[in-house]
């Protein structure tokens, strides 16, 4: 075969159809990490907007521009636009197009999950932009403290709008973090060791796994606060014993990680374009892993930071202080190993190096403000002031914009095959860069004189009148520059000259595609034994296009990716993934319509969506598999490797477990919330504990663990080819699981107080409820593997259904025993 | 002239950073100590950021090579060991300065209480017959300690006075102490720090730090 013929058969396999019908059906990462990019920069815009809506308000004094209704939309939209529409989508489109490409990969390893998490983030994001232009948007500041988002203070559906619009943009940022995470962990060119990973990959991978583990609290307080706004179960509520001080640990448990989770993706760019720019190998790759770890580990230690003045003992605010110092440890570390590796080099300043220095001057600045804010005392008078308003644009400007904007530079031929002049990047730098320190440089002392955060005017006799008047036209200058990148991008994609392959001669994966990149990225898989294979092997790329690597032969229609052992790259399997669907949008509109039933309260109308998208995930995971084993197929280079539904250890098992990794982080939330109600709110004890109880208790236990062995039998039995017992040992663990709902739910209805009545039955009742969602799921997945076993898509070799199903049995047991530990001891205790 | 120059400019400094609501231009001793942490941390700052511009400059000036630098240079001595030993010393220092500022029994206490509606202040004093009820007016004897105790009727709102002390949440179902003290008689500006809904921004209210005299006066309910 050719390299013309393999090129037009790889096409056939990957690509999608033209037009609307390709919009709707593409799974591929190039096309949905595109539309991330593109989506993300459209809310930059709609943000940035906001912004300047805000600064003129607050140009001069006693303003009448808007009123203060108005402008406490505009900042919690700007704030919750460029946080959650803005930054993550943006890195998660960076990674989803460039990830498979660096590693030697064709696609990432849940292709229809991107696509889901794609939609999701379309439509929630269309929720809340909807309700701007209706006037009726969120308006209690983008971290929603309670009381103040209650319903008592907050009746209209703004909150509403906020809550679950973010929820169902975080299905996504859930979804992206799996895939990111199996897909790197997984999905490598084989013979890539861990430690030979593009940095941007390192980067990637720690992001993705604080990710896991950071929006769990935030979903659950999310959902525990929407759920007393609608059925009044007062978790935050001080009279019935809530605490308004637990929304904001859960908030900032996520909210501050997620400062992180935003710098780190950027910094990984900056890892990757800095050393191509100095024309040399980046200094202390290990020294940076660490400090990514280091980093990611201190970032969960933090959060009470944002939380000093509110009456915390200081002992305590003292550990929480000195954590929030260290961190800048590891941020120093990163730094001058980038310095350093510009002395090694012969930087040379072109455009992306334009922007990195800007990077470099004030995200530096924002670090040592934000070294000043970690200490106590300080932050006591700085806290709620537009200090903290410059210090935190420092920070997500200076370590997110300017690198992602370099890296736009340094990627935008990749993107589109066509190369471009400086002039007008380099103009567009400048108006960003003063334009920028003109409005946030000034602002440290604006907030030092006095003027608080989110306040919609001023007195002249304040004296901040000329600070204010000379950041907002620094903000306008700073939106003329944005206004001249995006003119320039768009002359790039459709004006510029066509360039070569590889045109800053870089040593990453990436690169070795032909631009702009076919549907199936390489027309062979490389092995790599270096970190920058096309330094190592500069004839690659033309190797790999004529046919010389892994699995250069299209077979079945498969969309082909190698699966390798995670550490060391060696060869585990053939994965196929799954191609072109309607089933993702679908799936995602279904969900839209949940949170749309909730969010106009019609939660009678709530189940039929529910339903669908149960019916929806059921098709999806049965559209894919098997019914004949094929054995171990060739991949080319002589050897040969299985398909991973007859390998263990297939994609779909990771992502499950990396799934119940968020689940399990967010029952530690909950079990937090638990505690932390009974021993900080006021007004316990409850006037009413748990009153028996146990024997439905202990049903519910058995029948879970019941549901666990008989999953495990089921599996078993599968294994050793014994196609009945297993059918029949799958629907036993259904059973159970159904008989373990039935008794949950019964033991709360029985024994339980009513979870209006005070905060305590409130938790208990949502302990209760998780466990019987996940008694529901295990029964889900142990009756699909029944289905399975019964289609004969399940074999001793394909053994994929029953495993998961067994995985999540096993959780769902696990789980609920801790519920029931937790709900059942205050009857016993004293 | 270079005298002049000399008093021009710490006066123009200070007359910039004045206002009735600036934390730099302090009117008591908590609020004194962090302006001095802060022009202390300023002036830390700035020669960090020179330092980074200066290195990054040299790496695009140098002309002549001398080989690679190591990464013990770079990652030892710059990445880990200087901030390491910067942050203890801050850590350390503002630790001390904190234990300083937070509220203990000591002699000379007056306890007053406040609480946060939306959108006004209502405060208890003591007087010499019961307590003392205002609205929007705080007064406190001047060059003694007072120690606030905050709480909220509503939503979550901040007590902040400037020029006296940093701020304190006021939290709905939890009492927070801050301890003020104002080292003159005067009239000092506050205002709520927690976004707290609607009327936020008019959120305000006054402190009156009376003179020995003036306190015994308000005390007995004599005049304002």
């Amino acid at each position: 075969m050719n390299a013309l013929r393999r090129h037009r058969a790889l096409t056939a396999i990957w690509g999608a159809p033209r037009g609307w019908r390709g919009t709707i059906v593409s799974v591929n990462h190039s096309d949905i990490g595109r539309r991330f990019i593109l989506a993300a920069f459209a809310f930059f815009a709609i943000g940035g907007v906001l912004a300047m809506m805000i600064r003129a308000q607050l140009a001069t004094p006693g303003s009448a521009f808007v009123g203060p209704d108005i402008y406490n939309q505009l900042f919690t939209m700007h704030g919750s636009i460029m946080m959650f529409l803005f930054a993550i989508p943006m890195f998660e489109g960076l990674a989803l197009y460039l990830l498979p490409k660096m590693l030697g990969s064709r696609d990432m390893a849940f292709p229809r999950l991107s696509a889901f998490g794609w939609w999701c983030y379309l439509f929630g994001g269309s929720i809340l932009i909807a309700a701007l232009a209706m006037g009726v948007a969120p308006d209690g500041g983008w971290f929603m403290y309670t009381p103040l988002s209650s319903r008592a203070y907050s009746p209209g559906i703004n909150a509403d709008v906020w809550l679950l619009g973010i929820t169902f943009v975080e299905i996504s940022a859930i979804a992206a973090a799996v895939e990111i995470t199996v897909s790197i962990l997984k999905l490598r060119a084989p013979g890539m060791r861990l430690d030979q990973m593009p940095l941007f990959a390192w980067y990637m991978l720690i992001t993705a796994l604080m990710m896991i583990v950071a929006f769990p609290p935030l979903i659950l307080g999310s959902i525990l606060l929407e759920v007393e706004r609608a059925f009044d179960w007062p978790f935050f509520d001080p009279a019935r014993g809530g605490s308004p001080l637990l929304w904001q640990h859960l908030f900032w448990l996520f909210g501050h990680p997620e400062v992180y989770i935003i710098f780190l993706p950027a910094a990984g760019v900056i890892s990757t374009v800095l050393p191509v720019m100095a024309r040399t190998r980046i200094l202390g790759y290990g020294w940076i892993v660490a400090a990514l770890l280091a980093m990611a580990f201190l970032s969960f230690g933090l959060w009470v930071h944002h939380m000093f003045a509110t009456g915390i003992p200081h002992m305590a605010l003292g550990f929480f202080s000195a954590a929030s110092a260290l961190v800048a440890i590891p941020t120093a570390v990163q730094v001058f190993a980038w310095i350093g590796t510009l002395w090694n080099g012969r930087p040379e300043l072109k455009l992306p190096m334009l922007y990195l220095l800007g990077f470099f001057l004030i995200f530096v600045i924002g670090g040592l403000t934000g070294v000043m804010l970690a200490m106590v005392p300080f932050d006591w008078q700085a806290h709620d002031t537009h200090f903290v308003v410059a210090h935190l644009h420092y920070v997500l400007v200076g370590g997110f914009v300017f690198p992602m904007m370099a890296g736009a530079y340094y990627w935008l031929p990749h993107f589109t095959g066509r190369a471009r002049g400086g002039a007008l990047g380099s103009a567009a730098f400048w108006l960003v860069f003063l334009g920028f320190n003109l409005t946030f440089f000034l602002m440290h002392l604006t907030g030092l004189l006095g003027m608080r955060r989110r306040v919609h005017t001023y007195s002249e006799e304040m004296g901040w009148t000329w600070l204010n008047l000379l950041s907002s036209m620094g903000s306008f200058v700073m939106a003329f520059g944005f206004a001249l990148f995006a003119l320039d991008v768009a002359l790039q994609i459709f004006w510029s000259r066509r360039t070569r392959r590889n045109p800053w001669s870089a040593g990453t994966l990436e690169w070795a595609s032909p631009i702009p990149t076919p549907a199936y990225n390489i027309a062979s898989l490389p092995h790599v034994g270096d970190r920058e294979p096309l330094a190592a092997q500069p004839a690659l790329a033309l190797k790999l296009a004529r046919g010389e690597g892994y699995l250069a032969e299209p077979r079945h229609g498969w969309r082909e990716a190698m699966a390798v052992e995670s550490t060391t790259g060696a060869i585990d399997h053939i994965v196929v993934l799954p191609g072109n669907t309607r089933l993702p949008i679908v799936t995602a509109a279904m969900t839209g319509g949940f949170f749309l039933s909730l969010l106009f309260g019609f939660y009678w109308l709530a189940p039929v969506p529910l339903a669908l998208v149960v019916v929806l995930a059921w098709r999806w995971a049965s559209v894919l598999g098997h019914r004949e084993d094929f054995g171990p197929l060739p991949i080319g280079h002589g050897q040969t490797a299985p398909i991973h539904r007859e390998a263990a250890g297939a994609p779909g098992w990771w992502g499950s477990a990396f799934l119940l990794v968020a689940d399990g982080t967010l029952l530690a939330s909950l079990l937090f919330g638990y505690a932390f109600l009974w021993v900080v709110a006021p007004n316990w004890p409850p006037p009413a504990r748990i009153d028996g109880g146990f024997l439905l208790g202990l049903t519910a236990a058995a029948a879970s663990l019941a549901g666990v062995g008989l999953a495990r039998r089921g599996l078993a039995a599968a294994e050793a080819r014994a196609p009945i017992a297993a059918g029949r040992a799958a629907a036993g663990a259904a059973a159970a699981q159904a008989v373990c709902i039935v008794a949950l739910l019964s033991l709360g209805v029985t024994a339980l107080p009513a979870p209006e009545t005070h905060a305590y039955a409130a938790a208990g009742w949502a302990l209760l409820v998780y466990a019987a969602l996940h008694a529901a799921i295990a029964l889900l997945c142990t009756a699909f593997a029944g289905a399975r076993i019964a289609s004969g898509h399940v074999s001793g070799t394909r053994l994929l259904e029953p495993s998961v199903a067994r995985l999540f049995s096993d959780y769902s047991g696990a789980a609920t025993l801790i519920v029931l530990v937790c709900v059942l001891a205050p009857a016993i205790a004293p | 002239m270079l005298h002049a120059l000399g008093t021009a400019v710490p006066a123009l400094v200070a007359g910039g950073c004045s206002g009735p609501l600036s934390t730099l231009d302090s009117a008591g001793p908590a609020a004194r100590d962090v302006a001095t942490l802060w022009w202390a941390m300023l002036a830390g700052a700035t020669l960090l950021t020179l330092l980074v511009v200066a290195l990054l400059a040299l790496a695009f000036l140098r002309r002549a090579r001398q080989g690679e630098t190591g990464a013990a240079l770079w990652i030892g001595w710059l990445g880990l060991a200087m901030p390491g030993v910067v942050l203890l010393a801050l850590l350390g220092s503002a630790l001390v300065l904190g234990e300083r500022m937070i509220a203990r029994s000591e002699p000379g206490l007056v306890v007053v209480e406040a609480t946060g509606h939306q959108w006004f202040w209502d405060f208890r004093q003591p007087g010499a017959e019961g307590a003392i009820a205002t609205r929007d007016v705080l007064h406190i004897p001047a060059g003694r300690p007072v120690h606030v105790r905050i709480a909220a009727a509503d939503v979550i709102h901040g007590f902040w006075v400037p020029r006296l002390a940093g701020k304190m949440d006021a939290i709905p179902g939890h009492v927070n102490v801050l301890r003020i003290e104002a080292a003159q008689p005067g009239v000092f500006e506050g205002q709520c720090a927690e976004f707290c809904g609607l009327d936020h921004t008019g959120h305000r209210f006054r402190v009156i730090a009376h003179d020995e005299a003036g306190w015994a006066a308000f005390q007995r309910g004599e005049g304002p």
